[in-house]
């Protein structure tokens, strides 16, 4: 793994999935796919495969440190999936790759059936999640959260940045049954500190603010939460932010405590403003009697055009402009 | 200028056709310096024999419901799409320089709301499923208007695209003909699936095929020729072509299937283009 900066000017349709506001942050290079080399090393029955997204979802260092553990079925997601589930029948833990569209949209009725249904060790690390890529919305996924969190028996990982990822990549191998994981690939920022612990199934706390406003994020959101935080701070506002990487079993413990603590809540994610993190949010707060006002900040529900990654997420209100907006309670 | 009725071939004017389409190309990865140049350039040939001697079309009509419909399932090659539609007369040939920039009409991918592209590409193995559906509809309106659709060889690699081979024979798809691109790459490098005898396959399942070189003029125009045959079958030409076609210093690129191309190296490309223009495959 190399750290790197990031500071190429982009202005248009461009790159695959790397995330855009990294530019004075560490990032670490392919953290999936060296995490899941080691793995591999440690653990002879893991398993890799991808459907023709080898290249773009960072998982050739396996390849190239497992050649004969490793399989390339082509662009099929179906087959992906159905080769996991098959291959975790005799045994193996499959990890596999493709973009979140494809195995969400294409292969549901194999991760549902096949993967979850059948408890079968399938990890599926599914690149370019929601609004991060500008190649319109074939290729972004901004329902898959929506559509994962329907199916029983799956976890749901959205990770936040380079450190968390590293600790899921390794935490999966142990989960028992299929987990679907958001993967953020190429240059991933680090956000969360050394100390940081990924706990399955719980929420982290990750900043304590004056009780006033509390957001609540996933994935790479949170950093974005946690930058908006910063930026509010200098207008005298002390957010707290809640991190739940783990949508599906959801934390609601967690966040209806943290709710409890509020006066205003702010909910950030990188998917639709619907089925996601907010309305789980919701349902929870519900079911605990707890009333806030609740400001969404995610996409609208509606298929998303071509353009540059910070045009995009400009124009359609997920920025971190937009978060601190929200934060801060401005329109 | 309409294309409704067919004229006797004229191979070289083709070829020209073919070599202005690789130029609007060329232009088209100027500034922007990435994209899907080396597919673009590898179906130059299909798309110029297509639109300037086969489709029955009329861009001032492009609803037209006779027309002959001509479905890109690859929507990365949109770059090839865009080139044919400027040069076709769909859209004016100075709204390519936008191709990919924030706002254009003419999006990295292709999408069914610009003018003469007939379906949402982008997710791949989708175009033949897609064209069994517009031929069985055509076919239910008595309309003598045909069906291309172009899928390219990872699209292969697709249950979808199976299943709507047998759909097509099933249902005796006569008006309709599936252009393979066999380019060999796809995004992990050479296809490395066990898609072939790719023609063997789609004679198996019950069409009628042919295997030519795609960047051949005479072998493209002779096989649409033969598929507007009448036998109850829905046709393949499976097209055997080469990225990068035209320019040889982008055919040598190890990795064609996201070509990057640099402000310094960009005019030597186009030298190169205009050195091969009469190197026939
Ligand atoms: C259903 C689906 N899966 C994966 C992708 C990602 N993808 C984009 S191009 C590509 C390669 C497909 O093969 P092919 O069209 O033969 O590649 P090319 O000739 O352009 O290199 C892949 C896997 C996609 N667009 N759609």
């Amino acid at each position: 793994m190399t750290s790197t900066r990031d500071t190429a000017p982009r202005g248009h349709t461009r790159g695959m999935g790397e995330l855009i506001d990294i530019a004075d942050k560490t990032t670490v290079l392919a953290p999936f796919g060296e995490t899941l080399a080691q793995l591999g090393r440690e653990r002879p029955e893991i398993v890799a495969l991808t459907a023709d997204m080898g290249r773009y979802s960072d998982i050739l260092p396996f390849r190239d440190a497992h050649p004969d553990r490793f399989f390339n079925v082509g662009m099929a997601e179906q087959s992906l999936v159905m080769t996991a589930a098959g291959l975790a029948k005799t045994g193996k833990i499959a990890y596999c790759t493709t973009y979140s569209v494809f195995v969400t949209r294409r292969a549901y009725d194999f991760v549902a059936i096949a993967g979850a249904h059948s408890k079968a060790e399938v990890k599926i690390f599914a690149g370019m999640p929601g609004l991060t890529n500008g190649y319109g919305a074939t290729h972004q996924a901004t329902e898959d959260l929506n559509m994962m969190r329907g199916i029983a028996d799956l976890t749901i990982i959205d990770p936040c940045d380079a450190t968390e990822l590293t600790q899921v990549v390794r935490a999966v191998a142990d989960i028992p049954g299929t987990v679907y994981v958001r993967l953020l690939r190429g240059k991933v920022p680090v956000e969360l500190g050394e100390d940081y612990r990924f706990v399955p199934g719980k929420a982290a706390l990750l900043r304590e603010g004056s009780g006033d406003v509390g957001v609540i994020s996933t994935g790479y959101m949170t950093a974005r939460s946690l930058d908006a935080a910063k930026a509010a701070d200098n207008r005298g506002v002390q957010a707290s932010v809640l991190h739940v990487p783990t949508i599906k079993p959801f934390d609601t413990a967690a966040v209806v405590e943290f709710a409890r603590r509020h006066d205003r809540l702010v909910v950030a994610e990188n998917h639709k403003t619907t089925g996601g993190l907010a309305s789980l949010v919701t349902e929870a707060l519900y079911q605990g009697g707890i009333l806030r006002p609740l400001r969404r900040v995610g996409l609208a529900d509606s298929f998303f055009e071509c353009g540059s990654q910070e045009y995009l997420e400009a124009k359609y209100g997920v920025d971190l402009p937009a978060v601190t907006r929200a934060i801060l309670g401005e329109v | 200028m309409p294309t409704t009725d067919r004229e006797p071939p004229n191979i070289d004017e083709l070829r020209d056709r073919a070599y202005q389409l690789r130029r609007m190309m060329m232009t088209m990865t100027r500034g922007k310096g990435e994209g899907y140049i080396a597919q673009g350039l590898g179906i130059a040939d299909c798309l110029a024999a297509l639109y300037f001697h086969e489709l029955r079309h009329d861009p001032e009509r492009p609803d037209w419901p006779e027309r002959d419909r001509f479905l890109l399932s690859t929507g990365h090659y949109s770059i090839a799409m865009y080139a044919v539609l400027a040069a076709a007369g769909y859209i004016e040939e100075d709204e390519l320089p936008t191709y990919g920039l924030n706002g254009s009409r003419l999006p990295m991918s292709t999408f069914d709301d610009t003018v003469g592209v007939e379906i949402v590409g982008g997710s791949l193995g989708h175009g033949l499923g897609q064209a069994v559906g517009m031929s069985l509809g055509l076919r239910l309106d008595d309309s003598p208007g045909r069906v291309y659709v172009e899928i390219s060889d990872g699209e292969l690699d697709e249950g979808s695209t199976w299943e709507a081979a047998m759909a097509g024979a099933t249902f005796g798809c006569d008006n309709l003909v599936v252009l393979i691109d066999c380019n060999g790459i796809q995004a992990d490098g050479p296809v490395t699936v066990a898609i072939e005898p790719v023609a063997d396959k789609f004679t198996a399942f019950g069409w009628s095929t042919t295997e030519i070189d795609g960047n051949d003029m005479s072998a493209l125009v002779e096989a649409l020729e033969k598929s507007r045959v009448s036998d109850g079958k829905p046709k393949a030409i499976v097209m055997r072509t080469t990225p990068g076609s035209g320019v040889p210093t982008i055919v040598d690129r190890p990795r064609a299937h996201f070509v990057r191309v640099t402000d310094d190296e960009w005019a030597g490309l186009v030298q190169e283009l205009e050195d091969n223009r009469d190197v026939h495959a």
